[in-house]
């Protein structure tokens, strides 16, 4: 645990150096608050036209849904898109797609450049899925950009809306406890999940996403932030039953979760996960990347 | 099931509980318990254990044998309650439940129905079987229970192929209160913010795909 005084260090002292030290965030835009209620409503899928882009849109439906049996080349773990953006990219606190469409293009610290969309979901890709981003004008692309702008139909550009992103859980006061974690782990998020966050799979095709090991989202994804792997859990899981958790065990979960083993950042530099750190986790919310865990350092990345 | 089937499950038994007297699951399976009143399973449920659908008595074969002691034991507790399988569950022996669970996991059953995940649906049972309907908080019902809802893992058991009857019961119980037995309360919520409309639209959606599949 004394390893992690430097993290909550950094946290302290984020709002004194914001002015200096831009997060590097997954994104650079905000995310309005869970208590600002969603107003949006989708476009229901009995409207979509029966032509050339309705095709489309259901063709970027089915790689959203089935993304890693659909595109084995460019997922390189057991993810789909739909693992981590809820109700097929339609669910408010969910990061739905109706949110996150209308904000692009838009500059983004992790790669330090103005992103179109299609760049970014390339980053879920590389990042998130682990694998091999599908070029920005491919068939795939156009696809799952054409499902997004028509489910943020009517959606005005540029506008935060309420119920995009994962609403942030504030860190407890106390910080978050491994062991708590640990045990709330066990009993409400193993019988999907696995004891050992291997999550279960019907032959070759997960149905219940794995949360570390090689299978899983990599050390450069944004849900390796505590913060961030907190606010997906308060406002989505258990399955079925969000909010159901408090946001010390959000936290405490989210930590037990995120200190394990997972891909390496695939923006490794010079093989070092020091360099690495310092350059890509270190004012990067909450993570152990980089850091020492009862003496063992975390980040050393899975095959 | 032919004699040399037999005589690996027997011998695979005796492995397994070599000091306990050795229960034998398909004597249990096919003539009952040592208490008479734990009952053959064969009589409801069928020679091949795929169950009876136009009475309602599900299918046990290939079921996971954790999740099928989990049963026993709950009818035996009352957190599931059933007229004819409580005081049965409670006539077995512990060892008789193990070696029952474990043989019946073992028999053949169809393979589930390979249903996708990936076009949008019109119909409104499929719709809710496969993506559910996320305004009520109520996941696709093959997110648990795996594609074409074959079951996933000891928690998460097959729902293609059971009878519609039974499986509109056992919403119906989640629903009422007489089963309790869900871990993490998962079913409880899920099953009461269906309409009946729903529960009945979806048992048939189960109870029929397998044969859907077929004629498709």
């Amino acid at each position: 645990m004394k390893r992690l005084i430097p993290v909550l260090m950094v946290l302290g002292l984020g709002n004194a150096y914001a002015a200096k030290i831009a997060m590097q965030d997954q994104s650079q835009l905000k995310v309005p608050g869970s208590q600002a209620a969603p107003v949006f409503v989708a476009p229901a899928e009995s409207e979509l036209p029966d032509n050339a882009f309705g095709q489309m849109v259901r063709d970027g439906y089915a790689l959203f849904v089935d993304t890693r049996r659909l595109m084995p080349e460019a997922v390189g773990n057991g993810m789909n898109c739909s693992n981590c953006h809820l109700d097929q990219g339609r669910m408010a606190h969910s990061a739905p797609l109706w949110g996150a469409y209308p904000m692009y293009p838009a500059y983004r610290k992790k790669n330090d450049k103005v992103n179109t969309f299609a760049e970014r979901i390339q980053g879920c890709f590389q990042f998130s899925m682990n694998g091999k981003p599908p070029a920005a004008d491919s068939a795939q692309m156009t696809a799952l950009s054409v499902y997004s702008y028509w489910l943020a139909n009517k959606a005005p550009i540029g506008v935060e809306a309420p119920g995009r992103g994962y609403p942030e859980v504030p860190q407890p006061a106390g910080g978050y406890d491994f062991k708590r974690g640990h045990q709330l782990y066990r009993t409400q998020c193993a019988i999907c999940h696995g004891e050992q966050g291997e999550g279960q799979k019907i032959a070759d095709d997960y149905v219940m996403p794995p949360l570390w090991g090689k299978d899983s989202y990599n050390w450069g994804a944004g849900m390796h932030r505590i913060n961030t792997a907190a606010s997906f859990i308060k406002h989505n899981m258990p399955l079925g039953k969000p909010g159901s958790l408090t946001d010390q065990q959000a936290w405490d979960v989210a930590a037990w979760i995120n200190r394990h083993e997972r891909p390496q950042d695939p923006r490794l530099v010079d093989g070092s996960i020091e360099r690495t750190r310092l350059k890509f986790h270190a004012n990067d919310g909450v993570n152990l990347y980089g850091h020492e865990i009862n003496g063992v350092l975390i980040g050393k990345g899975v095959d | 099931m032919n004699l040399f089937g037999r005589f690996l499950i027997s011998s695979l038994l005796i492995g397994t509980w070599p000091t306990v007297y050795a229960a034998d699951g398909q004597k249990i399976f096919a003539q009952g318990g040592q208490d008479p009143a734990a009952m053959a399973c064969l009589g409801c449920h069928g020679a091949d254990g795929k169950g009876v659908a136009a009475a309602g008595f599900p299918r046990l074969a290939g079921l996971p044998a954790g999740y099928l002691s989990k049963q026993l034991a709950d009818f035996r507790s009352g957190s599931r309650q059933h007229a004819i399988m409580e005081p049965l569950a409670k006539a077995m022996s512990e060892e008789e439940i193990q070696a029952v669970s474990i043989l019946l996991a073992g028999m053949p059953a169809d393979p589930a129905p390979s249903v996708r995940r990936q076009q949008m649906s019109s119909d409104p049972a499929e719709k809710m079987a496969l993506y559910g309907d996320w305004d009520r908080q109520i996941p696709g019902c093959v997110q648990c229970h795996g594609p074409g809802g074959g079951g996933v893992g000891e928690h998460f058991p097959p729902l293609a192929g059971q009878p519609a009857s039974y499986l509109m019961a056992q919403l119906n119980a989640w629903r009422d209160g007489s089963r309790s037995n869900d871990p993490n309360q998962l079913m409880i919520g899920v099953a009461k913010s269906m309409t009946d409309a729903e529960v009945k639209a979806l048992a048939d959606y189960f109870a029929n795909l397998v044969s859907q599949e077929v004629t498709r």
